[in-house]
């Protein structure tokens, strides 16, 4: 007990405190300079999304000292009523939420503030499924657990596709992981990419030069592969799931997808051109980025952002920001930092004696690997625009505190590495 | 612990990082390697501002202003900001009707909601103040400041020209200068000086924002380029003696050009009838052009440089004098007139029964007889056979006088007039077998013989400088430091001899003094003068009169026609001899009745008569054609004006037909 009474800053890791205070203080800049206007120049003026955000930032910084404090049991024996509890917002907010761009995805604090329960969602999941993964006998690759912890994942990304928030419920598929950390067959991994692969395929070419693809490819495995029964097996199920998702592609994506969804796809993949419409925010977001050059235009003086011409520019888009006024040094710059957050998660997650923390540190790596990617390759034209924000970067409170929770649990947790009790 | 996966980190990781480096691969491409979205970034946040510069003002030689530029305000919308109003009485306001509105805002709407289109044109100060204060009680609505012309004197419509938007041709010329609605110098000293006068454009590049709110100055300005003002230009009119000019020539048809002899600047370019070049400019100005177009008189015709008369006996100083560079004759050579001339078997018939005659007498009493002796003399000195060869010489020698050619008078479709060529002849005759008897009607400026105002002036100007003229010319001189044209302080020699001037202008002297044109004598001043009175197959005879004065110094050369007024001493003199005295001593001697009585007098033909073609000089050479075209089918004027609706300028006026008149 003693240890702890020396400081909670014991073992805290300052690294990953000094990547995510960079993050923090370049989302501010760069929310400044994107709504940045002449009446309010001040950084903290509250009127404004900047001056708001430095309250976010604030907030997230008592907040993650409140962590800090806590005991580190906490977060594994509260990992049930929190993923309750929301679970309950999340209902609750497809009932009394404010519906804000198409999305019942908030619900009103007053003051001009308000909670997004999808954003806590993910830290829930992650606990929840850190605490029952680290249960002791349980295994993923046993069926009943598997579906337990498929469940645990389904539940919220059901609940959040009722809002309909496509984004926040594509960010729990990244959990897969996880998953595959904690000894998920890596087939799962490559049928995934598979599929997004003919996906893709199936949309720009034609389904039966697909069919006729995929049976001489079969054809040929199965050929060379004789001898090797089981995996013949497997290759024949992969053969006729193929041929059956090649098939049901193009009634599954016009008639599941909403439309504006299908007109972002076919914008991405080029087969639709309208810039002027479905293609508008990322031919501008494109324009914007392209338009930083080297060195970029320089702190507040983006003529694409500051001049509205690139839309939802302080939360979805921000990345515009940095690449416009930073140029491709800034862009280096925040995703290098990123990519050495996300290498340092993993690296905290791997030194862990419980499994609770380590399942925890890749739930929180995969998350926020999955948010910076989708909503960076989606400002740059490589994916479908789908709403979700730049972690510490964005403008929001509900996402940066929440990002702020996820993170600083996993730096509380670790600050235990050594020992099992105190 | 379930910690036997643990290889699997590197999975990953290796996954992150792959995905990393397509991203970063990504942003290099489009931000270091692809460049077209820097472009379309300015394309998305400039807006290049034209800055119009002030077209440059025309002064007198005296600096009196004949154009400048005058304020107006085109009222400007912006369909999106335009919120519920009283129409009625904005309509009111701006005296438009209801209709008018509603095309108008359609047409705004259809250009962009939210960018501003032009409203109404053209809007003078007064009525835009009237509507400034209610303005506010109109949102959307704004007035923009221009300049258009303004003519402070109402004079010289056809010499200034006037300004009018471009059209697609015109933007095509200038290889992209000009842009819709831009403003360009259609005809005379507007349209010959447009790269001088429109002075240089500026650029302002203007940031805007996604809904093209203007949002300051692009790059504090540094690309900014201010406009320039179009240069200032002297003129060589004299506006006293121009609006001398068409006070005299009022209700008559016709024109006046004065030319100062030293310098060959046109001092008096008079069109009649003419216009108030105001009325080229404001909101009226496409109903006035379109009654101009129509009317038969056509004041839009530039009758100095584009109507052709036949010089009558004004020419016959030039057949003298070149019989006497030629030494056909000698100023003491004499013919008998027999009160006519037996051309072969035709008669041509002298006014005068003069008896024995001389050059000078012949050309103070316009003795036809003398001339058609010289002329015989001049052509067949070679020979009957060898008739073509010495047309062709005399006709060179006429050519060189600006007879027949254009004398590059710095204003834009001036006509050539016309000394008909050899092979007309051979057409009409047969080669070769044309002689001096076939065409004694060029002796005395008549048949084929055609020629401008401008060029029977300058044909006065060459004779008052006994030998050379200079080019005529409008502007004397551009910008502040006052530029002169080096093309216009070059002499250009006629090929006669200066001693063979005096006896020729001593006949053009007893002209006015005792002459044909004594009315038109101003004590105290010599001038030598010479009238012409040209037979015109269908109404009165044109009257003409060239002069220059005084004799020892000249200051003035003038060439004044009146169409359809009879006798060239009766008309045109008196107006020459006026407009020399007012030029000359700034005042006129004579009773003031006789000026008002010229000014008074309306000369205008009934206008069936009057007839307007497009420009073909050759076919109005021969006699027969002549009659068969103007006599028998008068061209209805409308049809002929709608033709030329669509080509302003370049029409050419045939002053009534003249014909030869061989019988006579």
């Amino acid at each position: 007990m003693s240890s702890n009474e020396r400081g909670f800053f014991r073992n805290i890791d300052w690294v990953t405190i000094l990547i995510y205070l960079c993050l923090c203080t370049i989302g501010w800049f760069n929310i400044h300079a994107a709504v940045y206007d002449e009446e309010h120049r001040s950084m903290v003026d509250l009127t404004t999304n900047y001056g708001k955000q430095f309250i976010f930032i604030i907030v997230s910084l008592v907040m993650a000292m409140i962590i800090l404090l806590l005991d580190y049991r906490f977060f594994s024996a509260l990992a049930p009523p929190i993923y309750i509890v929301t679970v309950l917002l999340l209902i609750l907010v497809l009932v009394i939420g404010r519906n804000v761009g198409g999305n019942q995805a908030w619900i009103p604090l007053g003051g001009g503030f308000r909670l997004q329960p999808s954003e806590f969602a993910k830290l829930a999941t992650v606990l929840l499924l850190a605490k029952y993964l680290s249960g002791t006998n349980i295994k993923i690759t046993d069926t009943e657990s598997f579906f337990i912890t498929a469940g645990i994942i389904v539940l919220p990304m059901a609940l959040i596709m009722l809002q309909p928030d496509t984004g926040s419920t594509l960010v729990f598929c990244s959990l897969i992981f996880v998953l595959y950390r904690e000894g998920l067959s890596p087939y799962f991994l490559i049928i995934i990419a598979l599929t997004a692969a003919l996906f893709i395929l199936s949309l720009l070419v034609n389904q039966w030069l697909m069919v006729a693809g995929i049976a001489v490819i079969g054809a040929l495995l199965v050929f060379f592969n004789l001898r090797n029964r089981k995996f013949i097996f497997g290759l024949l199920v992969w053969i006729v799931g193929s041929l059956g998702f090649v098939l049901a592609v193009k009634p599954l994506y016009t008639n599941v997808l909403q439309d504006h969804q299908r007109a972002r796809i076919d914008e991405l993949l080029g087969i639709t051109f309208d810039p002027r419409g479905a293609g508008y925010n990322v031919n501008q977001s494109k324009i914007a980025i392209g338009s930083g050059q080297l060195w970029g235009k320089g702190y507040l003086k983006g003529t694409q952002t500051k001049y509205s011409f690139v839309p939802e520019q302080s939360t979805d888009f921000i990345f515009c920001t940095v690449g416009e006024e930073w140029g491709f040094v800034g862009s280096i710059i925040v995703i290098g930092l990123y990519l050495f957050l996300l290498l340092r998660v993993i690296h905290i997650a791997e030194r862990q004696h419980m499994a609770f923390s380590r399942i925890y540190g890749y739930g929180v790596a995969s998350i926020i690997f999955f948010h910076v990617i989708i909503n960076i390759a989606m400002t740059i034209g490589l994916m479908p625009v789908i709403g979700i924000p730049l972690p510490f970067i964005s403008y929001g409170g509900s996402s940066l505190i929440s990002f702020t929770a996820l993170l600083f649990i996993l730096l509380k947790l670790d600050s235990n590495r050594t020992g099992y009790t105190y | 612990m379930n910690n036997s996966f643990f290889e699997r980190r590197y999975v990953i990781a290796a996954i992150f990082i792959t995905f990393m480096v397509i991203l970063l691969g990504r942003l290099f491409y489009i931000q270091l390697v692809d460049d077209r979205y820097l472009y379309f970034a300015n394309n998305n946040v400039i807006r290049k501002k034209i800055l119009f510069p002030a077209r440059g003002p025309i002064l007198d030689r005296n600096g009196h202003i004949l154009v400048q530029n005058e304020p107006v305000y085109d009222l400007m919308v912006i369909p999106k900001q335009v919120k519920p109003f009283d129409t009625l009485e904005f309509c009111k306001l701006i005296g438009i009707d209801m209709e008018g509105f509603h095309k108008r805002f359609d047409k705004a709407t259809k250009h962009s909601k939210y960018l501003a289109s032009t409203f109404e044109k053209q809007m003078s100060v007064s009525l835009y103040r009237s509507l400034q204060e209610k303005l506010s009680d109109f949102p959307g609505f704004y007035g923009q400041l221009r300049s258009v012309r303004s003519y402070p004197d109402s004079v010289a419509a056809q010499f200034l020209g006037y300004t009018g938007e471009v059209r697609d041709k015109d933007i095509e010329k200038s290889g992209g200068y000009y842009r819709l609605g831009d403003y360009i110098g259609v005809t005379g000293v507007e349209k010959a000086y447009e790269e001088v006068l429109r002075g240089q454009r500026g650029v302002e590049n203007q940031m805007v924002d996604s809904r093209n709110v203007p949002k300051g100055k692009y790059a504090n300005g540094a690309y900014d380029t201010a406009a320039v003002a179009g240069e200032r230009l002297i003129s060589s009119l004299d506006i006293n003696i121009q609006k001398l000019g068409e006070k005299l020539m009022r209700n008559k048809v016709g024109s006046i050009v004065a030319i100062e002899p030293s310098t060959g600047e046109i001092l008096a370019f008079v069109s009649s009838p003419t216009y108030d070049p105001n009325m080229m400019v404001g909101r009226e100005r496409g109903n006035n052009m379109a009654r101009m177009y129509q009317d038969p008189y056509n004041p839009l015709l530039i009758r100095p440089i584009q109507a052709y008369y036949p010089p009558g006996s004004s020419f016959k100083p030039l057949d003298g004098l070149i019989a006497l560079q030629e030494g056909m004759i000698n100023p003491q050579t004499t013919f008998f007139c027999p009160h006519y001339y037996m051309a072969g078997n035709h008669r041509v018939g002298c006014e005068h029964f003069d008896g024995v005659t001389d050059l000078r007498k012949a050309i103070a009493m316009s003795c036809n007889t003398y001339f058609c002796n010289v002329f015989d003399k001049l052509i067949s000195r070679n020979g009957s056979k060898r008739t073509r060869q010495t047309f062709i010489d005399w006709k060179a020698k006429v050519n060189k006088f600006g007879f027949g050619v254009k004398l590059d008078v710095d204003l834009p479709n001036e006509k050539r007039g016309n000394v008909p060529a050899p092979e007309r002849y051979d057409k009409i005759f047969g080669e070769n077998r044309w002689r001096s008897s076939s065409i004694i009607s060029l002796a005395i400026g008549q048949g084929e013989l055609l020629a401008t105002p401008l060029q029977l002036a300058n044909i006065e100007c060459t004779i008052a400088n006994r030998g050379f003229y200079y080019r005529p010319h409008l502007i004397k001189a551009i910008g502040d430091k006052d530029v002169i044209k080096k093309e216009y302080t070059e002499r250009n020699y006629v090929g006669v001899d200066e001693q063979y001037f005096e006896p020729v202008i001593d006949g053009m002297q007893q002209v006015v003094d005792h002459g044909t044109a004594a009315a038109a004598r101003i004590p105290g001043i010599i001038m030598c003068g010479k009238t012409g009175t040209v037979q015109n197959p269908h109404g009165k005879n044109h009257s003409i009169f060239v002069a220059f004065a005084p004799r020892d110094t000249p200051k003035i050369a003038i060439a004044v026609v009146v169409e359809n007024a009879g006798y060239g001493s009766s008309w045109a003199a008196p107006i020459a001899s006026y407009m020399v005295e007012q030029y000359l001593r700034d005042t006129i001697t004579k009773p003031k009745a006789q000026v008002e009585y010229i000014v008074n007098a309306n000369l205008l033909p009934p206008p069936k008569g009057s007839k307007i073609k497009e420009a073909k000089p050759a076919k109005a050479d021969t006699l027969k054609k002549g009659k068969a075209d103007s006599a028998d089918k008068p061209q209805p004027v409308l049809k002929a004006a709608k033709r030329k609706a669509k080509k302003p300028a370049p029409a050419v006026y045939y002053a009534n037909q003249a014909i030869r008149r061989e019988d006579e």
